[in-house]
């Protein structure tokens, strides 16, 4: 170690150290609500709404209606924002949706390399792995190394579609429906679809991972 | 802008972090989403310009803040950018003026959320291209905002789907204007992206304005 700077001068140090984000974000919204620039019953509401009312949950509701239903799946593979919102998911971050289906040959896979294109109506504020800088810089190139590290292991004969969100279309993939589920109502489906395979990054549960056929 | 916001492609971040989301993010995330969601309905920037301010930094330190940081720290200077605050209100954490009134309540956010910001726009203009047609994107490194990002410029592909007319990010970011044009999903052999290290089989999609793109 350098004694260059002597033990004397500690506060030199210390200004260097980026001021803390959460007091940085607390003082930004002390000043902003007492200005009048929001209302903290707005901020409330917000933070209500992802942490509690939209989420993944969304999203399996419409994958599982998918599988049960073959109109609607055609409907939302036509016009996916209409058929999603038939359920009650719209709004900010999935004004324009587009369904992509995994088959059998086809794998989808969904990034956004610029940013953190995400579609919100269905699968809620996007986890920390997706706004990574490694996800962000890896799934467009080494699409399969980035879907093993998940443990996703595809045939080389599968076909890996990898989409960048560039623009305001939002996407959802339909994973494949697990085997054994014949049968099953609608809400016990969704349970099997989680929401890392409808970004690509994982496959509907089947019933023994699920732990619990209904 | 060839800033550190465009990863598409770059090497030596690791293998993707937290993947079972094992450790619950500090509430401080939540507040800083809000805060942009809530300020957003004062109408005086879009969802371009956000990302324009995001971008917006040497990028040294896009690399070194944290997601939500980015978020506060472009929130500030678009804020001061359209008159909202000053540069010594942001100093000192005191209003200089507490007249404003919100515009939007709890009620209000609910409505805003539920409604969106939907980008599709009429225009008068056919599409130039259609599905199936042969693309090449253009090679051009504007210092503003565009959504062509570096790994995918001067690359051919073929038009797989036609979005209609959206509001165009490069002007929009910039106030200029939303100046709409056709939409379209490209789709580019992973091969011709990454070489020879990329299967034969993969592509790679993305969402291109027709300015982005010219006939092969």
């Amino acid at each position: 170690m350098s004694h260059e700077h002597g033990n004397d001068t500690p506060h030199r140090e210390h200004s260097h150290v980026p001021p803390d984000p959460a007091l940085r974000v607390q003082a930004l919204e002390s000043l902003l609500t007492r200005k009048g620039l929001v209302d903290p019953g707005a901020l409330e509401t917000i933070i209500d709404t992802y942490a509690n009312r939209v989420g993944p949950r969304n999203g399996a509701r419409v994958v599982a209606r998918s599988w049960a239903n073959p109109d609607y799946r055609q409907w939302l593979l036509d016009d996916a924002t209409a058929a999603i919102a038939h359920l009650g998911y719209e709004g900010r971050q999935g004004e324009h949706m587009v369904a992509l289906e995994n088959t059998d040959s086809v794998h989808n896979l969904v990034v956004c390399t610029l940013c953190s294109c995400y579609p919100w109506t269905v699968l809620g504020i996007p986890p920390g792995w997706y706004k990574s800088e490694a996800y962000r810089a890896r799934a467009v190139r080494e699409p399969r190394a980035v879907l093993e590290e998940f443990g996703v292991r595809l045939d080389d004969e599968v076909e890996v579609r990898l989409w960048d969100s560039t623009a305001e279309i939002r996407y959802l993939v339909i994973p494949q429906r697990p085997a054994g589920t014949h049968g099953w109502t609608e809400e016990a489906l969704a349970t099997l679809v989680t929401r890392d395979s409808m970004v690509g990054t994982g496959l509907a549960l089947t019933p023994e991972q699920a732990g619990d056929a209904p | 802008m060839n800033g550190a916001h465009d990863l598409g492609g770059m090497h030596g971040f690791g293998p993707v972090p937290d993947k079972d989301d094992a450790h619950p993010h500090p509430e401080w995330y939540d507040r800083a989403m809000a805060l942009t969601v809530a300020t957003a309905a004062w109408g005086r920037w879009n969802i371009d310009a956000s990302r324009r301010a995001r971008e917006a930094m040497h990028p040294a330190k896009y690399l070194t803040l944290t997601y939500y940081e980015r978020w506060i720290d472009a929130l500030e200077r678009l804020m001061v950018e359209t008159d909202l605050l000053t540069e010594e209100e942001l100093r000192s954490g005191e209003p200089a003026d507490g007249s404003f009134t919100p515009p939007v309540d709890a009620e209000g956010a609910r409505s805003a959320l539920r409604r969106g910001g939907p980008t599709e726009r009429k225009v008068d203009t056919p599409p130039r291209f259609r599905v199936g047609d042969r693309i090449r994107t253009i090679n051009r490194h504007p210092a503003g905002h565009t959504r062509l990002p570096r790994y995918a410029r001067g690359q051919g592909g073929i038009v797989l789907r036609h979005h209609g007319a959206h509001v165009f990010p490069d002007t929009n970011a910039h106030f200029q204007g939303e100046q709409p044009g056709h939409l379209y999903t490209v789709q580019f052999p992973a091969r011709a992206l990454w070489g020879p290290d990329a299967a034969a089989k993969d592509t790679v999609m993305l969402d291109l304005w027709e300015a982005y793109l010219h006939a092969d």
